[in-house]
């Protein structure tokens, strides 16, 4: 388990490092995020040195987030005079970002693959 | 009643109140009782009836919020597991979400004006589909208040989660593959922790819809924001 450990922690430092000497305004989880996706594709990391501690953490992302969601409680007199516009632009703007990303992953895809089907057929 | 301010104590009461809308969820299935929902709101009651301010929760809180980067990293794993099926549609993929992150940013900020919301709340609840850490920083850099965007961020994480696989439904979406994308594309980790729920490959697309949506936030938000009339 140290290990497992060990090995999440490194990715998260060379994220840190990366975005420390660069300058790149991405947050340094998710570039640790993509480099052990990369590892792991590259073989430089086994499967098997984060398997677990990485479901544990991923299977209960969810409750990492309750603290910052306890921040609520130092803008509540904002979210007083502005839950209206809030809430309506937060529900209906989350609806939008579903449906369009869906309808045009649907899209392009079918489309992709058909020109894929067809690029077969002519090479017959 | 010193006990009360004990971060060990705060800490404990947070996993309390999770565990127990989690158990609850399970024996009912009422989805209102999402332990995310449950905890954040018991725990905000609890410090408002104790007069207790977020500063001292937060001694004890912050070791929980660590753990969100390790947690984001660890997503690399299952989106290990999907590369070949990414590869496969790569152009799709960056496709549907660059119009998924625009879409988001500027029909948030169309609405939050419409709905006459001032100028820096605007700001704060542009960058709410992605990540907390993303959010705030955009948020901060643009003239928006950070802790409204957190609030607002895991907000629409729960709701997305909730309700995702009912919207994705409705609008007749139903490749899974679309339907994690677009559930991690608007509703982040927690859309994802959902999504994994269902299934690891839902839960693996669903973490690619969070990275790309991250990242494309995170260069566009700015320019969107600009474009929008609402220059730093």
């Amino acid at each position: 388990m140290i290990l497992q450990f060990g090995v999440l922690f490194a990715f998260l430092v060379a994220g840190e490092l990366l975005v420390r000497f660069t300058g790149i305004p991405v947050p340094s989880s998710i570039i640790g995020m993509v480099l052990l996706c990369a590892s792991l594709k590259l073989g430089i990391v086994k499967l098997e040195w984060v398997d677990r501690l990485s479901g544990f953490l991923v299977h209960n992302l969810g409750f990492f987030f309750v603290p910052a969601g306890i921040g609520l409680m130092n803008c509540l007199g904002l979210i007083a005079d502005q839950w209206v516009p809030i809430v309506c632009a937060t529900v209906i703007s989350t609806v939008i970002i579903i449906a369009v990303t869906g309808w045009v992953h649907q899209l392009t895809r079918s489309a992709s693959s058909k020109l894929a089907h067809k690029i077969a057929k002519e090479g017959e | 009643m010193d006990f009360l301010q004990n971060k060990f104590f705060l800490i404990a009461l947070t996993f309390g109140f999770y565990l127990a809308a989690q158990l609850l969820q399970r024996r009912t299935g009422i989805k209102l009782l999402n332990p995310i929902l449950i905890a954040i709101a018991g725990m905000i009651s609890f410090l408002l009836l104790f007069d207790i301010d977020y500063d001292t929760y937060k001694q004890g809180g912050d070791y929980i919020d660590f753990w969100l980067k390790p947690a984001v990293v660890a997503l690399g794993v299952p989106l290990y597991k999907q590369l070949s099926a990414i590869k496969r549609q790569l152009l799709p993929l960056l496709l549907s979400e660059l119009a998924g992150c625009v879409a988001g940013i500027v029909s948030v900020v169309l609405l939050a004006e419409i709905f006459g919301a001032t100028r820096e709340v605007v700001i704060s609840l542009a960058p709410k589909a992605v990540t907390t850490p993303i959010a705030m920083e955009i948020s901060s850099a643009m003239g928006g208040i950070a802790p409204l965007t957190a609030a607002v961020v895991v907000a629409t994480g729960i709701f997305g989660g909730m309700t995702g696989f009912r919207i994705v439904k409705m609008s007749h979406i139903h490749s899974p593959i679309a339907e994690g994308l677009s559930i991690g594309t608007a509703a982040h980790a927690v859309g994802t922790s959902a999504a994994m729920e269902r299934s690891e490959r839902y839960g693996a697309f669903s973490s690619i819809g969070l990275t790309l949506n991250g990242l494309f936030t995170a260069l566009l938000a700015p320019m969107i924001l600009d474009l929008l009339g609402y220059s730093v």
